[in-house]
């Protein structure tokens, strides 16, 4: 056992801290950090930068833009990117469909998708959940028919998010109702732009248009748009949903919000003649925050360590649970911090509040999703007790 | 940054976990042990000297065999798998670190290598009655005559204060600032009343009224900053052995959940309990994270950063151990309060070991007076 990271390391943590302070747009990096909403400009540019300088998909093969680092150094990689504010790269993009078309596709598939997915000049959504197939993914009932070269898609996907910026979506088709729910299941490229293919939105309790609908009618697909054989969709969901997991616990992004909250409290006044920070409650709560975000950091780490083989050490499923619970701790304590002023969410520029006063409770609102979303904390509950405990 | 043991870590890891194990894994055994004087079994005690464990701190010149903290750390999860009785903790851990930290390199070699021989039992007699933890004495007073030094005043609970063959205690000198000094167990002036506490361990009520005894080091010097430094390496070390008593409790409840049967089927069938199950091994992989990175400090940084991390470690331990303790017995049933069933006594030694050098809302206040200096937590800048 040893605490320090080796030379090489040391060394890559630098330049990693250092490009992503210095190359990434400065505005950019002050809409995370003061957790305002990214234009899908500012996502794009942000990403292009990240892999002009080969920092967006280091976890895809080598041949498609990979980097061969190892786990930690992506775990170096993920948390610093987080902590200077940098957006992390597109996770439909770099950790959904990418890997799967690398693992996956046709090399034609491959030479056609993979750069511009890398570099988000295709923008894609994620097909996967429906009105009635939530955790449940497999009960999905979208619909593949096929009809000469092509696919016939009828059905309704939902919580497609941000698919009002999206080019292509991959999705979870039914190929064959006459088996096993899992065993009847394809993937499928589709052109949002397609005849037939409808987004609606949906709007969130926070105000805001995140997640849609996106609706087939008849939505023609080219054959060679299936990924993988037919059939073999639970296959390739599986992939990916495993991969989800994996950087679903934002836990730089998190220490920073923590780290902010103090700010804050700083210059938030107590009534006393204090400020926020001042307050042994305020002051106790954060304390029980740090710590447990330490000690999920230092499972995440240990997680890493442990991965080289290949085989996701078991506390991997710690990490979604207890990454989202803290995440969504955190932003209640900064609506808590902000007090009266929480409720301004829809004040302008002619506002005398604190412009972060006015983001935290739509932000607040908006990430009770985490507990819900990459397999909801129940599922993990689910693979801990089974998977892990034998239960 | 690495969290796996070498190959000798390992070794040393199987060697302790079998010769304790042989001894505990019946926990009638260890039943039966604690409900004797002096609350452990002395042939253990010399079997642990004989594989070299109660030397393990000290350096060679002192009789030791100068491991790392991570191999102590290994030693104090397999104690605490089974509960194991032995005061390596109080005696080895605490009060011979203490004699390691502030000893003259003639009382270490004395007193230390009659400790880690195995010949000699040391505690640290430093809670006085009406007050919670810190590193100063207060209402036991040392005065000096000449070269003669003598004690007046109450320490108590002492753990294993009755039995030890020597006593290092803590005192308010007479110029301020907290000694130490060394008292034979049987020195005149020395009143002794033991007891069992209700983890099976014991304590004592210790009495000086005039008791001699020779000051740890340079006579006068204050050594609060090295009780304290002390305090927080036994902090994690305690974290150490609570964290393998929990790995034991949640092994004992899935094991339980998997063949207890009730309504014609195993507890397992019931999801209201898995998930429970499932929340308490989150408890543990927490746990376990920071008692592993707080061992690792201890070699790497400085006291500050070691109290802090004992801090840390230690708030994660209360509040995980609790959770796990608490759930331990709930998800058993009535089976968990019973004497005979080791699931219990577990939880009462994670009770004792969260009380021993500050409880989780200690830590947090302790914690709390220092969270405004500084943004993030970097745990790799150590």
């Amino acid at each position: 056992m040893q605490l320090e990271l080796t030379a090489e390391d040391q060394k890559f943590r630098e330049e990693m801290r250092t490009f992503f302070t210095t190359e990434v747009s400065e505005e950019i990096r002050q809409t995370v950090i003061e957790g305002r909403e990214l234009s899908r400009e500012q996502i794009v540019e942000s990403q292009q930068t990240l892999n002009k300088a080969g920092l967006a998909v280091p976890h895809w093969p080598e041949e498609w833009g990979g980097r061969g680092w190892s786990e930690l150094q992506r775990h170096i990689w993920h948390e610093e990117m987080q902590r200077a504010g940098v957006p992390t790269p597109l996770a439909f993009n770099a950790s959904m469909i990418g890997p799967v078309i690398a693992h996956f596709g046709t090399e034609e598939q491959k030479a056609t998708f993979l750069p511009a997915t890398a570099n988000l000049d295709i923008w894609w959504s994620q097909g996967f959940s429906e009105p009635d197939a939530g955790s449940d993914l497999a009960s999905l009932r979208t619909t593949a028919v096929r009809d000469g070269d092509d696919w016939v898609v009828n059905g309704q996907k939902t919580w497609t998010t941000l698919g009002q910026h999206g080019d292509w979506i991959f999705t979870l088709v039914r190929t064959d109702p006459e088996v096993k729910k899992q065993a009847g299941i394809s993937m499928l490229l589709i052109d949002m732009r397609s005849p037939g293919l409808e987004v609606r939105p949906i709007q969130l309790i926070d105000g805001g248009h995140e997640v849609n609908e996106v609706w087939f009618e008849d939505v023609r697909v080219p054959a060679e748009n299936m990924v993988g054989e037919i059939n073999s969709g639970w296959t390739q969901a599986k992939f990916l949903l495993g991969n989800e997991r994996v950087g679903v616990a934002p836990v730089g992004a998190t220490k920073r919000f923590l780290a902010r909250a103090k700010d804050l409290a700083k210059e938030t006044s107590d009534g006393n003649g204090g400020t926020l920070l001042d307050d042994p409650l305020v002051r106790a709560r954060i304390v029980e925050l740090e710590n447990e975000l330490l000690a999920l950091e230092l499972t995440a780490l240990r997680v890493v360590a442990h991965s080289a083989g290949g085989e996701p050490h078991p506390a991997s499923s710690v990490l979604k649970l207890k990454g989202t619970e803290l995440q969504q701790a955190v932003s209640e304590l900064l609506v808590d911090l902000a007090g009266p002023a929480s409720v301004a969410s829809g004040a302008g520029d002619g506002s005398d509040l604190a412009g972060w006063a006015r983001t935290v409770t739509p932000n607040y609102l908006n990430l009770r999703k985490a507990s819900i979303y990459g397999g909801s904390n129940e599922i993990q509950r689910q693979i801990i007790s089974r998977g892990i405990l034998g239960l | 940054m690495d969290f796996t043991y070498d190959d000798e870590q390992v070794a040393l890891r199987d060697a302790v976990r079998g010769l304790v194990g042989k001894a505990y894994n019946d926990y009638e055994h260890r039943r039966q042990t604690v409900g004797e004087d002096p609350g452990f079994d002395e042939k253990q005690w010399t079997r642990l000297a004989e594989m070299g464990v109660l030397g393990l701190p000290f350096s060679e010149d002192d009789g030791g065999v100068g491991a790392g903290p991570v191999e102590i750390g290994i030693v104090c999860q397999e104690l605490g798998r089974t509960i194991a009785p032995e005061p390596f903790l109080a005696s080895v851990v605490l009060a011979g670190g203490l004699v390691s930290a502030a000893g003259t390199a003639e009382q270490r070699g004395e007193v230390l290598g009659a400790l880690a021989a195995g010949e000699s039992v040391l505690a640290f007699a430093h809670d006085e009655p009406g007050r919670r933890w810190g590193p100063k004495a207060e209402k036991v007073t040392a005065a000096q005559d000449g070269d003669s030094w003598t004690l007046t005043g109450v320490k108590e609970p002492v753990l294993h204060g009755a039995r030890a063959d020597v006593l290092v205690v803590s005192a308010a000198l007479p110029d301020g600032g907290t000694g130490l000094f060394l008292v034979a167990g049987d020195a005149d002036g020395l009143a002794r009343e033991g007891y069992p506490t209700y983890d099976g361990g014991r304590a004592a009520r210790v009495a000086l009224d005039g008791t001699a005894a020779t000051p740890l080091g340079e006579a006068g010097a204050d050594l609060t900053a090295t009780i304290a430094t002390v305090q927080d390496i036994t902090r994690i070390m305690a974290g150490n052995q609570a964290l393998g008593a929990m790995q034991t409790l949640l092994k004992a409840t899935t094991d339980y959940l998997k063949s207890r049967k009730q309504f014609g089927v195993t507890l397992n069938t019931f999801q209201a309990l898995t998930f429970r199950a499932a929340d308490m091994y989150t408890s543990l992989e927490l746990t376990h994270s920071l008692v592993d990175w707080s061992t690792m400090v201890i070699a790497a940084g400085s006291p500050e950063e070691v109290a802090a991390a004992a801090a840390r470690a230690s708030l994660q331990v209360s509040r995980g151990g609790r959770h796990v303790g608490q759930e331990a017995i709930q998800l058993h049933g009535g089976i968990a309060m019973t004497a005979e069933y080791n699931v219990g006594m577990f939880v009462a030694h994670l009770t004792a070991l969260d009380h021993l050098l500050g409880d989780g809302n200690h830590q947090v206040g302790v914690l709390s007076t220092k969270v405004g200096d500084y943004g993030l937590i970097d745990p790799l800048d150590v």
